[in-house]
């Protein structure tokens, strides 16, 4: 009696040639990395260039993850509705508004808040501005204004500018801001330091400067009414000027019959009179002498 | 000779390339078992590895990542039989420590068990004229060795330089830098045969492994078994295996002699097979549960059943008494020793000054072998486990695998040999460069 559950044959334990060489290519490092990190990369690559090679499934896909970008833009908590001004007057405020030109309400993906600042600087009266936005859906804008120091009669008509010489706006007519003091003359935005600082200097004048004109380009004349003229130097007016005025407080120069006063050389101050009082004066002193 | 030399130095380089990749594989081809171990090398980032020193007396070096044992087919005296069976059972045990060490590897160490060791001491001596000892005078002095007749179709397996002499002074172990009239060296000079040796390469190369060292299985089983001051003092190692049992006589840290029995535990499983009428395999596992070799009063009432499926009911509940079994496996064993002891009588093992005996291998296991073993080889006989080393399974770990133990060292440290040194050139460049000279002063 034989028992049954003998197995006919004994496996053989040892791998075949070919099963011994596949386990040693398998172990190999450059084919192991290939299997497990070159083959799903390869696979992966196949199957997005086979389903992109359709132009129609591209186009769905792209409106697709458009229509995702736009779901996700547009959400309430992203939605910009107003807009608030900080600082800034009304003819400002206005300005700007027009400037931006925003269609609100307006997602906060969509607002270009650097490009807004930069239109928002370019208004001549903004000297700076700062945007932002809160919570609650608001773009805040806050602006710092150019105060305008000077009126300038230039060749478009009357100008405001500001202490540094920036123009802030147009004028209308002059009596509109009749607290500033005028310039004229070409080149007068790029000596508005200068020009304050003479128009400081001649405080005791006050009521009587008209204004001042900008010579050349280079150098100012105090305009005085009754067609009365300072000549200032091109350089250290303001000095010319206090000497002018000390000669004045002293000697009532200006209350004189005097076109010009000539401070060009500051060390040898020049009038000219009017014709008929130097004629007056001619007079005199040919009496005096006893001449004629 | 020459083409001996090329070979053994291309296995040199090709070892030193296998421990720049940091893997190589050890494959102990025995009778009874194949054993396979991938040691993985310690690059250079290994902390205190500039220092010289490594921890461990180096074997700190190597990691084993891989281990693997399958029973040996083809295989009978240590010697390939059948090359098909044991072509496969490489290719299992290969494939199995590959697996566990998940790296392939494709440089291996061989051992070679059989192929009839023989052993020749050769001496060599060159005159120095009192100059100091350079580094080609070492590769003289043993090219100095007059090659003996070793036989017909043998191959040298090592060739390892063991004593140096410098005039009068002897036991020198590096006499390079050192003054002397002459320079005398004594080398031992192991060789197998030729088949067995190119059946054993043939074999692994049909795996797809590249042989990158060779080595006697005595040899390995001497530095891994026998501890430093009996390799010092002088030891024999005798590694009894499955078909073949080696002998190898260590002095000075230099193996000086090996030779190899041509019987091992397969003889005492056959013995039982026939004495008992059981199949093999049934005979090894009585051997290996209840075997023994000293019977004691009790063995004659420990009755063994012997089991079977014969399918004759009457044979295969027989029975038989532990002492028969001792009764039959004894007189084997006892054959075995003494072929070894006359080996050992043969090479003058009883004029070394130590005379200490270390029995490792699979067959070393036997109970009472060490008492047996008293009796018949002299009386300091102890039973020797390999060395640790990292990664070392447990079951791997006994004397069994002492010659794949050994062979991890032999990888790490290989001891220098006759082919490590450069070969003497024959005054060829030197005299070249003399008639260049002398072309310069005729024309000039």
């Amino acid at each position: 009696m034989r028992p049954l559950n003998r197995p006919a044959v004994r496996r053989d334990p040892a791998p075949s040639r070919l099963a011994y060489r596949l386990h040693r290519l398998a172990l190999t490092p450059s084919v192991r990395r290939g299997f497990t990190v070159g083959l799903p990369l390869a696979v992966a690559t196949l199957i997005l260039t086979l389903a992109l090679a359709d132009a129609d499934r591209r186009q769905a896909l792209g409106a697709r993850v458009a229509a995702w970008k736009l779901a996700i833009a547009q959400r309430e908590e992203f939605m910009v509705r107003q807009i608030a001004f900080r600082g800034g007057s009304d003819a400002t405020t206005a300005a700007i508004r027009e400037r931006l030109n925003v269609d609100l309400p307006a997602s906060s993906f969509d607002l270009d808040l650097a490009a807004m600042r930069e239109a928002v600087t370019s208004i001549d009266a903004v000297r700076e501005a700062e945007l932002s936005i809160l919570s609650g859906g608001t773009l805040q804008i806050a602006v710092e204004e150019r105060i305008p120091a000077l009126v300038w009669r230039g060749p478009e008509g009357l100008v405001l500018l500001d202490a540094e010489g920036h123009p802030t706006g147009a004028l209308q007519r002059r009596r509109d801001r009749a607290d500033l003091p005028l310039v004229a003359g070409d080149g007068a935005p790029e000596a508005v330091p200068e020009a304050l600082a003479i128009i400081a200097a001649a405080h005791p004048l006050a009521d009587r400067v008209r204004g001042l004109l900008r010579v050349g380009a280079r150098r100012w004349d105090l305009v005085l009414d009754r067609g009365q003229r300072v000549m200032l130097p091109e350089t250290r007016p303001v000095a010319a000027l206090e000497e002018a005025i000390a000669i004045h407080e002293a000697q009532d120069l200006l209350s004189r019959d005097v076109l010009r006063v000539d401070m060009r050389t500051p060390s040898r101050p020049t009038i000219r009179m009017a014709e008929a009082s130097a004629r007056t004066m001619r007079q005199i002193r040919l009496g005096e002498l006893g001449g004629d | 000779m020459h083409d001996l030399y090329r070979t053994q130095r291309a296995m040199r380089a090709m070892r030193r390339a296998a421990m720049q990749r940091g893997v190589i594989a050890i494959l102990d081809v025995g009778t009874s078992k194949i054993a396979c171990l991938i040691l993985q090398f310690a690059g250079a980032d290994r902390p205190g590895a500039d220092d010289g020193i490594g921890s461990m007396a180096g074997q700190g070096a190597f990691r084993i990542i891989g281990a693997s044992t399958t029973r040996s087919r083809g295989m009978r005296f240590g010697e390939i039989d059948a090359m098909r069976e044991t072509e496969r059972a490489i290719r299992t045990a290969v494939q199995a420590a590959q697996k566990i060490a998940q790296t392939r590897v494709d440089h291996v160490i061989a051992t070679i068990s059989g192929g009839s060791p023989r052993s020749y001491g050769l001496a060599g001596e060159i005159d120095l004229g009192g100059r100091h000892v350079r580094d080609g005078d070492i590769a003289a002095v043993m090219a100095a060795c007059d090659m003996p007749e070793i036989g017909e179709g043998r191959e040298v397996l090592h060739a390892q330089p063991v004593n140096f002499a410098l005039d009068h002074r002897t036991g020198l172990s590096d006499p390079q830098g050192q003054f002397g009239n002459t320079l005398a060296c004594d080398m031992h000079l192991l060789t197998v045969n030729g088949t067995a040796l190119s059946n054993l390469l043939h074999c692994i190369k049909r795996c797809d492994l590249e042989v990158a060292g060779l080595a006697s299985s005595a040899y390995l089983s001497g530095i891994s078994s026998l501890v430093e001051d009996e390799q010092e003092l002088g030891a024999a190692c005798i590694d009894m295996g499955g078909g073949a049992t080696g002998v190898s006589v260590f002095m000075k840290r230099h193996m000086i002699y090996a030779d190899s029995v041509r019987l091992g535990g397969d003889h005492v499983t056959s013995d039982i097979s026939k004495g008992l009428k059981i199949p093999l395999d049934r005979a090894e596992r009585l051997k290996t549960l209840h075997g023994g070799v000293i019977a004691t009063s009790i063995d004659d009432r420990e009755m063994i059943a012997l089991g079977g499926d014969s399918g004759d009911w009457e044979r295969d509940r027989r029975k038989v008494s532990r002492a028969e079994l001792i009764g039959i496996m004894r007189p084997r064993v006892e054959e075995i020793l003494d072929e070894v002891r006359a080996r050992l009588d043969a090479a003058g093992f009883d004029h070394l000054p130590s005379k200490q005996i270390v029995l490792t291998g699979g067959a070393s296991q036997i109970p009472g072998l060490d008492s047996l073993a008293l009796r018949i080889l002299g009386p300091q006989v102890r039973i020797g486990r390999p060395l640790r080393v990292a990664g070392l399974p447990e079951k791997a770990a006994g004397g069994a695998f002492a010659s794949a133990v050994g062979l991890c060292l032999f990888a790490a440290h290989p001891q220098d040999e006759w082919w490590d040194f450069e070969i003497p050139a024959d005054r060829y460049p030197v005299r070249s460069l003399r008639r260049a000279v002398k072309w310069f002063k005729e024309n000039w």
